[in-house]
């Protein structure tokens, strides 16, 4: 050492030794406090080990521990985690964005009658045991994830490919979300799966098209029955209509041919009444009557005295020997 | 104090302090421990949490997983027993029971997945070729539900004899049997993924794609045939109308006809001399006109009175 006795004297550090003592002290003393204390968030629930082993859980607030012996391992029990299979999710908000790649080894999948489809679907869960989702299963996370694949396609396996795509979409979930929760069960694994929802679920991109073609000829089929439908509306209504003004001119007439006939009945039936009373004279009445009134109308007459003969050849008979 | 004689004390606590880090461990709940004393195994294997003393130096600390743990094997291509090349990736769950075999025979967890691959690996290999490929698929008979668009499946599915689940135990029985030789146990082995091959892959979607083109004819020729039926019904249906108003026309027409004739005749059967008179007059009204020419003799009962006011004489003459 190079000080002397004397440098220590000239040099006025009289809290030196003191300074240094209580400095250490002071460090120590606030990482002891920072070690003894620690909080647990709103959602969290926090799992202290005393030399590695599990002794209690803690809900959130401040708390006190054993300083070194003990540590706080803090689990989102409140949280809902999300894994999202054959898309990825690149920011949630108002207009979500999605991964633009594809994840088809994950959502490509074999249906019960041996065809393909695309299912992509998420999985919500939490953790409902803490103890169980920290000591029982390693990568749990993975093991969501493996399983969730799993039983989606047991379930998938089970059905045709139309039912997956349209009636079965429901069903598919919820067996899915039974089966996977009754998988992790064995694992006591501690975590509860509160959603399995089917997202887009499709035909592979190489069928679409013939897929659509069925929807395309569905249309045509409502399309030309609507169209015949239609003609047919046009012809009937209109026959119906003209039926009936048929009928209905059927009837006229026969009203008119009655009236008609009833009238000319009673007529005669009057005429002839009156006749009975002086037939002679009625006769000849009628009978004048009628020729002074046709005879003015009529072109030429001609009357031949009966004691006259060979008029007749006088007359020529064609239309201008007349005049 | 001279910091020449705290220098031992540091040297002391130091020494200390690297002797009592040698001596205490911890096990974690997670873990189990193994010591060994220069590569040799002590005593028996630390399964519960806690603090613990050991030799300082000699001894080791050898710590290993006490949770379960993923195996995740890579897609292999594997044919079916009938011959359709699939990807079978399988998944299973292990956990390292015994840790001093495990210790002894494997040491550590990467050469134990390795070794879970090949017995895995070999076991779904086995299982997958000895099954028919509806088998693999499917888990149980459950008959599909019937939607708008139903295909005769093309591929007779038999009797679903055995199933996914039942195929994945088996798989873990024949795996089972391997392992406990390396200190472990397989708690699951599941069928993760299963897929046609690509060239596979592209005879399904043909057959895919013919299966729909035939609904679409379908379709398109249900609607022509539905079109056709209502054109027919239209027909007969407009053949029908009007046939049916021209009967009822011709019945209301007719029974006026009837009932005309029947009044005439009660009228003029009274006298028909008198209706022949009476009708010839009107007829006599209606069809002369002025392009007749009307010859008569002074004979005639009109002019008779022309030539004579005797119409006896006149009519003498006859």
């Amino acid at each position: 050492m190079a000080y002397e006795e004397g440098d220590e004297v000239k040099f006025p550090m009289p809290l030196s030794k003191k300074t240094i003592g209580w400095g250490i002290l002071g460090i120590v003393l606030i990482i002891i406090l920072i070690s003894l204390f620690y909080t647990i968030g709103p959602e969290e629930v926090g799992v202290i080990k005393r030399w590695g082993r599990f002794v209690r859980t803690t809900e959130p607030g401040l708390h006190f521990k054993i300083p070194f012996a003990e540590t706080v391992t803090k689990v989102r029990v409140k949280h809902i985690f999300k894994g999202e299979f054959g898309f990825r999710t690149l920011r949630a908000g108002v207009e979500t964005i999605y991964a633009p790649e594809r994840f088809e080894e994950e959502s490509l999948m074999l249906t019960g009658d041996l065809n393909v489809a695309v299912v992509e679907w998420i999985v919500q869960y939490r953790i409902k045991d803490p103890i169980d989702y920290l000591f029982k299963v390693r990568d749990v996370q993975k093991t969501i994830g493996d399983l969730s694949e799993s039983a989606m396609r047991q379930i998938v396996g089970d059905r045709s490919v139309d039912e997956v795509l349209t009636v079965g979409r429901i069903e598919v979930a919820l067996e899915t979300q039974e089966k996977l929760q009754q998988i992790l069960d064995t694992y006591d694994v501690g975590i509860q799966v509160t959603t399995v929802k089917l997202k887009d679920v499709n035909p592979p991109d190489p069928v679409k098209d013939s897929f659509n073609e069925v929807n395309v000829a569905k249309q045509d089929r409502e399309t030309t029955i609507n169209q015949a439908w239609e003609a047919y509306n046009k012809v009937i209504p209109r026959a119906k209509g003209e039926a009936e003004k048929t009928i209905s001119q059927a009837e006229g007439y026969a009203v008119n041919r009655v009236n008609r006939a009833m009238g000319d009945a009673n007529k005669f039936v009057a005429v002839w009444k009156e006749y009975q009373m002086a037939k002679d004279v009625t006769k000849r009445r009628l009978y004048l009557e009628t020729l002074g009134e046709i005879l003015p109308k009529i072109g030429r007459t001609y009357i031949l005295d009966v004691d006259q003969k060979g008029v007749l050849p006088l007359l020529s008979l064609a239309e201008k020997g007349g005049e | 104090m001279r910091l020449t004689r705290l220098v031992p004390i540091l040297v002391v606590i130091i020494i200390g302090l690297i002797i009592l880090g040698g001596t205490l461990y911890t096990v974690d709940q997670t873990q189990q421990v193994i010591i060994t004393q220069f590569g040799e195994p002590i005593g028996k294997p630390i399964t519960k949490a806690g603090l613990y003393l050991k030799k300082p130096f000699i001894q080791k600390v050898n710590y290993f997983e006490k949770r379960l743990l993923a195996w995740d094997g890579l897609p292999t291509q594997v044919p079916t027993k009938d011959k359709r090349y699939i990807w079978v990736d399988a998944t299973a769950r292990w956990r390292i029971v015994d840790p001093l075999k495990f210790l002894q025979t494997v040491g550590n967890e990467r050469t134990a997945l390795g070794r879970l691959d090949d017995i895995i690996d070999s076991a779904t290999r086995n299982k997958i070729t000895s099954h028919l490929l509806y088998e693999l698929v499917r888990n149980s008979e459950r008959e599909f539900v019937e939607t708008e668009v139903s295909l005769e499946i093309e591929e007779k599915i038999g009797k679903v004899k055995y199933g996914r689940e039942e195929i994945s135990r088996s798989i873990l029985e024949e795996a089972s049997r391997l392992v406990p030789g390396f200190g472990i146990e397989l708690a699951d082995v599941r069928i993760k993924r299963l897929n046609y091959v690509e060239r596979v892959r592209e005879g399904v979607y043909a057959r895919m794609i013919a299966e729909r083109k035939r609904v679409a004819e379908q379709y398109r020729s249900e609607g022509q045939g539905k079109k056709a039926e209502i054109e027919g019904m239209r027909e007969k249906e407009l053949q029908r109308i009007t046939s049916e108003a021209y009967r009822r026309a011709q019945e209301i027409t007719g029974k006026a006809d009837a009932e005309a004739t029947k009044i005439y005749a009660g009228a003029y059967s009274k006298d028909p001399e008198f209706y022949s008179f009476l009708k010839t007059l009107d007829t006599y009204k209606g069809t002369l006109n002025k392009d007749t020419w009307l010859l008569l003799t002074s004979e005639s009962d009109f002019y008779k009175y022309l030539k004579s006011i005797s119409p006896e004489k006149a009519s003498k003459k006859r």
